[in-house]
């Protein structure tokens, strides 16, 4: 845990500069008869983001912060690798959303899911995530009017409008 | 188990070929004239709420209310970096048949005022529906009723005081650049988010002046509770008979219109820009559009193919021309 | 009692069956739409307006105004259910719904937030019909000034939302607010933080795109690990007799309700603020008012009803200026505005002289939408129990796709997918190491209107803050806000000389 809070503190640290940085393009400081410029209020919360994360960075290793004591290892191993598991699956879900849409990249996502960390029988997992396409196209594009990404799908869908 | 999956697999790719062979079959012959396959994208370049939004969400109502088109017309609100967004939005969907944008004048200005890589002669046009027009207004509390008394409390203000409008570098702070070039006056300009929140401040008091659309102001005009006393157009306005124009007030060429057109992107074939011509001339003849431009005195203003176009280039030149002025661009 | 003889003509135009069944059909979709996470009642509206050509004005009106109220409802369902917030109003609404779902109280939770919506829809149209015309006045008098005064004491409130660790809480805030700073900046009329020139970050950050990302991913991650991904997501049981018992369990919060009700009404009428604001002030406000704020968080009940209490009263708070002054006060009411001025009617000062019958027909029937909502709610209860006890591993995915559907369907772009993809990994591994999660949502939710309104201010006044406190709405503003920001103090204090003494 400790060491987490501590690579924690480092990024976000990091993250604040960048945004400092980022914020300079516009001007920073007060402008006469103006008030503050475009650039001033991210500017100065960043700041603040910094001076947080440098103060969290030293409390934990003078070892005052709760964490700092905290000897529980930040994640377990099986917590990590279910976490990986997931992450790298919604990755996966959401990049193929780009090239072959939602109508194919949902119900394989789905279907992995069910299959792989549920241990559903075929029969259901099958069931699900065709269904759940379906039921998403139906109420989404065809009742609200929400036009969902198809990627190289998308002419097949011609005939359903 | 294994077999199971073997059958999950082959189940899988027979329900893909279903829809993909019946997906072959719907492609209808190319002897009619085009008509969308899927509803159509009209892309606003606003957020939601505004004057933009609130006329394109009408027109999209027209088109629905009296089935103007096969397909439906889903407005999508891209109103990021002053419509920037959308312009890049529309530049990427290039030969897209199924996108169409409803614009204002930042279709000229955010590309002149930040480099974003669109040029907009490349741009299908498809229709100038209309031309929104300006008025000055002050509380109906002020004692000022004419542009001379207007600009003399002004010039006493000595820079203080306060025209509110839509963000900096919008139609608003421009019709101000105008005022403040040829009168050699200074206003305090406060930029907020819509043309609605201007007109709501100047009725609490919380500003001196607005270039406020007719439309914006016309329930608290109706109210007496503001009061325009000068046009920018070039003649009187009918729902507003007696506010003088700036021409006949001596002040020549003091002119500022929103331009409401529609836009195709890029590439977009000839037979697809007529479908949207025609759909879009339709909502130029409803009774409804007649009715609401009649109400919000809003001029109609149908221009459409190449002449569209030479006016969007022109209006590019004027506009550079104000954002020079107005120190927004060298 | 010109109002009364009013308000009943309109009753009997709002009490025709007709009338009535577009009320039954409004508030049905409009459950549904509010519940889906992403989608909330600006959907509805927008989508469902075109309908509304087929039928005369104001039974189209009365149809978007149940949708109105059927998806103020519907968000909190997805809030306790999933702790996914349905829609931006409701995200106070997860802070203590999910957790009595967790603990096997869905159904009080859904039972609490629709009797607390329903008294606050209530409280706020009596407010409505006795006093529109005063209302409109004072919402008039809110100048840029008064909405920086707002935002400060929106702040305080919040005062005690905050985790264990201050500096990680201050991190938090300053994160939310910088992340409200991406994207246009109005005043110069600029764009800014612009990350690698990517598009996708001209239309800002989007709130329900973080609300999604750490309430709906990061929160199926949290579960999951401390389920090990296999039991289901809630144990809850539903039965008529808990239902009552449930209700009858309310009589302690009226306190609660009522303060948020007034709230929510206040805030809603300001043509700035909206429901979503208003909400997260009166979960505040309870939490600060509490004798015991450390069960907020973790299941109080009082947590569920505040919130709200709050988002149904500033929803119909937010259709005075609408219909009084021809002012939007969120979104919703933009697009209803819009339908208006199609149907041929002029929003605006005139419009109570002159459409008598069209106002009083939308006030009376959103009387009536409340009643059927009310009930029509209570009846879905046990359908929307049985989706909680799908097994966890069948929920989750469907959940994962549902905030992928949420977080494109408000901007229609990817880009914001993979932004709620982010925030929600990182909000997970951020939340594990006591990273408070609930003042990133509200800074964002407050950013944008607290830095323009200070810089608006500013301009006016040419650079000189003290017109902060020489307009007496905006001092008064401050002073409760100082106040609640000492409160806690105070507290402390208190508490150790109580110690001291013993």
């Amino acid at each position: 845990m400790k060491r987490a809070d501590l690579i924690a503190a480092l990024v976000l640290a990091i993250i604040s500069f960048y945004m400092m940085l980022k914020s300079m393009e516009l001007p920073i400081g007060w402008e006469a008869g103006k008030g503050p410029g475009g650039g001033a209020f991210p500017f100065w919360l960043s700041a603040g983001m910094l001076i947080c994360s440098v103060l969290i960075f030293i409390r934990n290793l003078a070892g005052l912060s709760l964490e700092s004591k905290d000897t529980q290892p930040f994640m377990e191993t099986e917590t990590l690798k279910l976490f990986l598991t997931v992450s790298i699956a919604l990755i996966a879900m959401i990049g193929a959303i780009h090239i072959v849409g939602v109508y194919v990249s949902v119900p394989l996502f789905v279907a992995f899911y069910m299959r792989h960390l549920g241990k559903h029988s075929w029969t259901k997992t099958l069931v699900i995530s065709l269904t759940i396409p379906v039921v998403t196209f139906l109420f989404f594009e065809k009742l609200l009017l929400l036009l969902l990404p198809k990627g190289v799908t998308e002419e097949w869908f011609y005939i359903f409008f | 188990m294994k077999e199971q999956m073997v059958k999950a697999k082959r189940w899988f790719a027979w329900a893909i070929l279903s829809i993909f062979v019946a997906g072959l079959f719907s492609i209808p012959g190319s002897v009619m004239a085009w008509e969308p396959k899927k509803p159509v994208e009209f892309v606003i370049m606003a957020g939601q709420g505004g004057g933009a939004d609130r006329l394109a969400r009408l027109i999209q109502s027209i088109i629905a209310k009296n089935k103007f088109s096969p397909q439906p017309f889903i407005p999508i609100n891209k109103g990021g970096g002053s419509g920037a967004e959308a312009l890049r939005y529309l530049q990427d969907k290039k030969g897209d048949p199924h996108v169409v944008m409803a614009t204002l004048n930042s279709y000229y200005t955010t590309p002149l005022r930040s480099n974003i890589g669109v040029d907009i002669k490349d741009f299908t046009p498809v229709a100038r529906l209309a031309l929104d027009t300006f008025l000055l207004w002050v509380n109906s509390e002020s004692s000022i009723k004419s542009v001379d008394e207007y600009l003399a409390e002004v010039k006493k203000a000595g820079g203080k005081w306060k025209m509110g409008g839509t963000g900096t570098g919008q139609e608003d702070s421009l019709v101000t650049g105008m005022l403040e070039g040829r009168f050699g006056v200074k206003h305090t300009y406060i930029p907020f988010k819509g043309g609605g929140t201007v007109a709501k401040n100047l009725i609490g008091n919380h500003i001196d002046s607005t270039v406020n659309n007719p439309s914006e102001q016309m329930g608290f005009f109706q109210a007496g509770k503001s009061r325009p006393i000068a046009a920018f157009t070039p003649e009187r306005l009918e729902a507003f008979p007696d506010v003088p124009t700036m021409g006949e007030l001596g002040h020549n060429n003091m002119v500022y219109f929103m331009q409401r057109s529609v836009i195709a992107p890029p590439g977009i074939p000839s037979d697809v820009q007529d479908f949207y011509v025609g759909v879009f001339k339709k909502v130029n003849d409803s009774a409804e559009w007649i009715k609401y431009t009649n109400d919000k005195s809003l001029g109609r203003a149908w221009l459409t193919g190449n002449d569209l176009t030479d006016f969007f280039l022109k209006e590019r030149e004027v506009h550079r021309k104000l954002l020079m002025d107005a120190g927004e661009i060298k | 009692m010109d109002i009364f003889a009013n308000l009943i003509d309109g009753f009997a135009t709002s009490l025709l069956p007709y009338n009535m069944m577009m009320i039954t059909l409004g508030v049905v979709a409009g459950l549904f739409i509010g519940a889906m996470p992403g989608l909330g009642s600006v959907n509805g509206v927008a989508i469902l307006l075109p309908v509304t050509f087929l039928v005369p004005p104001t039974s189209a009106i009365i149809f978007l105004g149940a949708i109105y109220y059927g998806a103020m409802y519907g968000g909190a369902i997805s809030s306790i259910m999933l702790g996914i917030p349905g829609a931006s109003t409701a995200v106070a609404t997860t802070f203590d719904g999910r957790p009595m779902a967790i603990k096997g109280e869905a159904d009080k939770a859904l039972v609490a937030a629709a009797v607390a919506s329903f008294l606050g829809g209530t409280i706020s149209i009596i407010l409505f019909t006795l006093f529109a015309p005063l209302l409109a006045d004072f919402a008039l008098k809110f100048g840029p000034a008064e909405e920086f005064a707002l935002m400060i004491l929106a702040f305080s409130t919040f005062i005690g939302l905050g985790g264990d660790s201050i500096l990680k809480t201050l991190f938090a805030i300053f994160f939310g607010l910088a992340l409200s700073a991406v994207g246009l900046d109005v005043v110069s009329g600029q764009s800014r933080l612009i990350f690698g020139d990517i598009t996708g970050f001209y239309h800002g950050i989007n709130f329900l795109v973080l609300a999604i990302g750490i309430y709906g991913i990061g929160e199926i991650l949290w579960t999951m690990e401390i389920d090990k991904g296999n039991v289901s997501l809630s144990k809850a049981n539903v039965s008529l007799k808990r239902i009552f018992k449930a209700i009858k369990e309310l009589k302690n919060t009226w306190g609660t309700v009522l303060m948020g009700s007034f709230l929510g009404y206040f805030v809603g009428i300001l043509p700035a603020a909206g429901a979503t604001p208003g909400s997260l002030m009166a979960y505040g406000i309870a939490k600060s008012a509490s004798k015991t704020p450390e069960n907020f968080g973790k299941g109080e009940i009082k947590g569920v009803v505040a919130p709200e209490a709050a988002n149904n009263a500033a929803s119909t708070g937010s259709m005075l200026p609408m219909l009084t002054l021809g002012i939007p006060g969120s979104p919703t009411t933009a697009i209803l505005l819009g339908g208006m001025v199609i149907w041929g009617l002029e929003p605006g000062p005139l419009l109570f002289i002159d459409q008598r019958e069209f106002v009083w027909g939308l006030i009376s029937s959103l009387y009536t939408a409340n009643v059927f909502t009310l009930l029509i709610n209570i009846a879905f209860i046990p359908a929307f129990i049985a989706v909680l006890k799908m097994p966890f591993t069948i929920l989750a995915p469907i959940i994962f796709v549902l905030c992928v559907v949420g977080g494109y369907a408000p901007t229609n772009d990817m880009h914001d997918v993979w932004l709620m993809l982010i925030f929600g990994l990182g909000g997970y591994l951020l939340r594990k190491l006591n990273y408070p999660m609930a003042p990133v949502v509200l800074a964002i939710v407050l950013g944008p209107l607290a830095e323009r309104s200070m810089r608006q201010t500013l301009i006016g006044s040419h650079g000189s803050p003290m017109v902060f406190i020489e307009r007496p709405l905006s001092l008064i503003f401050l002073i409760i806000s100082l106040f609640l920001f000492a409160l806690p103090l105070l507290k402390k204090l208190n508490l150790r000389k109580k110690l001291e003494s013993l």
